[in-house]
């Protein structure tokens, strides 16, 4: 009996010193780009407004129909994040472009997808960290009342699904060229898009319906309403993984 | 150690380097001297994998860069051009974070702080310091990992004549141990470190021996710049003509006084005849130099720079 644990610990620890093999470039340029973040003025100015913004879009609709829930916050949610994200992801590789750091960081023996992966994880670990304070919301709402469980879970997993999406678009736009501008334009066309196509599908025939399983809100709808639900799961991972790669792709063919 | 083989590099329609082949031997210091826009940096860059060569094939150590990128990437230290490096961090966290990824222990920053002199400025913002300081810092991301290769692209361009003199004793004390490829415009700068010169003209290399052998191609003549005052350039120029064991004489032009270029053979000495034949004509010899400018000849005269 004893024997056995020892040896499930075992597995466990190599198996996690494995994952540490890969994972060990993408965190410390994670770790890096976090760093940066909060050394710049740029996380505290874009955590600011964006808690302002959701403080509104929350206290609206609890003032409005005093009930113990979060849909409006969760409702505003993902319009937000399309504009913020691309904020926050907008330097990670088109600074390093401009300012030909990326000489360096290309030269260092780290595989161009673990560069990409650990500006994806920087960007993805500091919009939860951005919502993280959004939790007060929840607080409030469980002393007042007793709310369903079922879409606050779902909204916050949605959340950090469609926050790792958006990132992984933004670090794609990024990677495009070196004018941070064009990327964070770019990036807010793209997450803009994919929160619309959705809202689109009524203009087209009933046969093109299909289309709004490609957009972020459809998904991120159903899984705030509590339902957690393995095709919206995959598809968001879908995007990120294709963004990444699309991204590695860019960067590898500037050599 | 490091071996290139007919490597092409093109952007659009402009050949950066074209089909230039070289080896490196373990532990000599490399030159890479070539006018601007010769193709130096895309050399470099491309033998720190930065750049995949469009034909040829680089082998390093026992790696092939196009199979091995990473590996090749571990035993080589690069200081880009220019140095780049992040201006919103500091100093400490920036060497702290190229540690980790090189795997080297956070020992090494303090040990690389006072080997590049950047101790005092470790807690300082990267933006804020100046051109030396930041190049210094470059210079100790290439080497905090104690790599066999240092690759440096103009190291001491930017730098004040005290930090270029430091950073070339530093070279040529790692240099010792290691193998180093610089490149350079600067030919005092290859002259004062280089083992060994690769000079590259319009992608292609036009000359790859030992500095003293390059030094010793052009010492078959020398040359002596005269200066004199109350006589003009023809006399100065039929008088010099004269003496024997002069080959040519040029005039140099832009002072007050009256200048020449005077060309002898290498075996004689003719400055004695040049003092007496001035002091015979009752002009007044001001200057009187033999230049050791040979490698610069050579280059000029590789690289087109010679009419």
């Amino acid at each position: 009996m004893n024997f056995k644990d020892l040896n499930i610990q075992e597995t466990f620890q190599r198996g996690r010193d494995r994952a540490m093999v890969y994972l060990h470039m993408p965190l410390a340029i994670m770790k890096k780009e976090l760093m940066t973040y909060f050394y710049t003025p740029i996380a505290y100015i874009v955590i600011t407004a964006f808690l302002i913004v959701t403080g509104f879009f929350f206290f609206k609709d609890f003032f409005y129909f005093n009930q113990a829930e979060m849909r409006g916050f969760f409702q505003f949610l993902p319009l937000v994040l399309t504009l913020v994200i691309p904020a926050i992801t907008m330097r990670l590789f088109a600074e390093e472009i401009h300012s030909g750091t990326i000489e360096t960081l290309m030269t260092l023996p780290v595989r161009t997808i673990e560069a990409v992966v650990g500006k994806f994880m920087a960007a993805t670990a500091f919009v939860s960290f951005m919502l993280a304070p959004t939790l007060i919301y929840l607080v409030t709402i469980v002393i007042v009342g007793s709310p369903d469980p079922g879409p606050i879970i779902g909204g916050y997993l949605g959340s950090i699904l469609l926050a790792g999406t958006y990132s992984a678009v933004g670090v794609l736009t990024s990677s495009l060229g070196r004018n941070q501008i064009i990327a964070f334009i770019s990036g807010l066309a793209a997450c803009f898009f994919l929160w619309l196509i959705d809202k689109i599908t009524i203009f087209l025939p009933t046969k093109l319906g299909f289309i709004e399983y490609l957009g972020t809100d459809f998904h991120f709808r159903n899984i705030s309403r509590g339902i957690i639900d393995s095709r919206d799961i995959i598809y968001f991972i879908s995007i990120i993984v294709i963004s990444i790669l699309l991204t590695t792709k860019i960067l590898d063919d500037r050599r | 150690m490091i071996t290139a083989q007919g490597i092409t590099k093109q952007f659009g329609d402009i050949t950066a380097v074209n089909n230039i082949s070289f080896s490196i031997r373990e532990g000599e210091i490399t030159g890479l001297l070539g006018p601007n826009g010769a193709g130096k940096t895309t050399t470099l860059r491309m033998l720190t994998c930065y750049l995949k060569p469009d034909k040829g094939a680089i082998s390093i150590g026992r790696y092939n860069v196009e199979d091995n990128p990473v590996e090749v990437r571990k035993i080589i230290g690069y200081l880009p051009e220019s140095a780049p490096v992040y201006n919103d961090m500091l100093v400490y966290d920036y060497l702290s974070y190229i540690a980790e990824v090189r795997g080297t222990g956070q020992s090494k920053i303090a040990e690389m702080g006072s080997l590049c002199g950047i101790n005092e400025v470790m807690h300082m913002n990267i933006g804020e310091l100046s051109k030396g300081y930041k190049q210094r810092v470059g210079l100790a991301q290439a080497m905090i990992h104690d790599p066999e290769i240092l690759v440096l692209d103009e190291p001491t361009s930017g730098l004040d004549p005290n930090q270029i003199i430091e950073i070339r004793n530093l070279i040529r004390e790692i240099g010792k141990r290691k193998t180093i490829i610089l490149s350079t415009h600067i030919l005092p700068e290859v002259e004062a470190t280089c083992d060994r010169v690769i000079i590259i003209d319009r992608g292609s290399i036009v000359a790859d021996d030992r500095t003293e052998n390059l030094q010793a191609k052009s010492e078959g003549e020398k040359q002596i710049l005269v200066s004199v005052s109350g006589a003009d350039y023809p006399a100065l120029s039929r008088e010099l003509s004269k003496l024997s064991g002069v080959t040519g004489v040029e005039e140099v032009a832009g002072s007050e006084l009256v200048s020449a270029r005077v060309t002898a053979g290498a075996a004689a000495e003719i400055r004695p005849d040049i003092f007496r034949m001035v002091s015979g004509k009752n002009w007044i010899l001001y200057e009187m130099t033999q230049e050791h400018r040979s490698l610069e000849r050579v280059f000029r005269e590789l690289t087109g720079g010679m009419k």
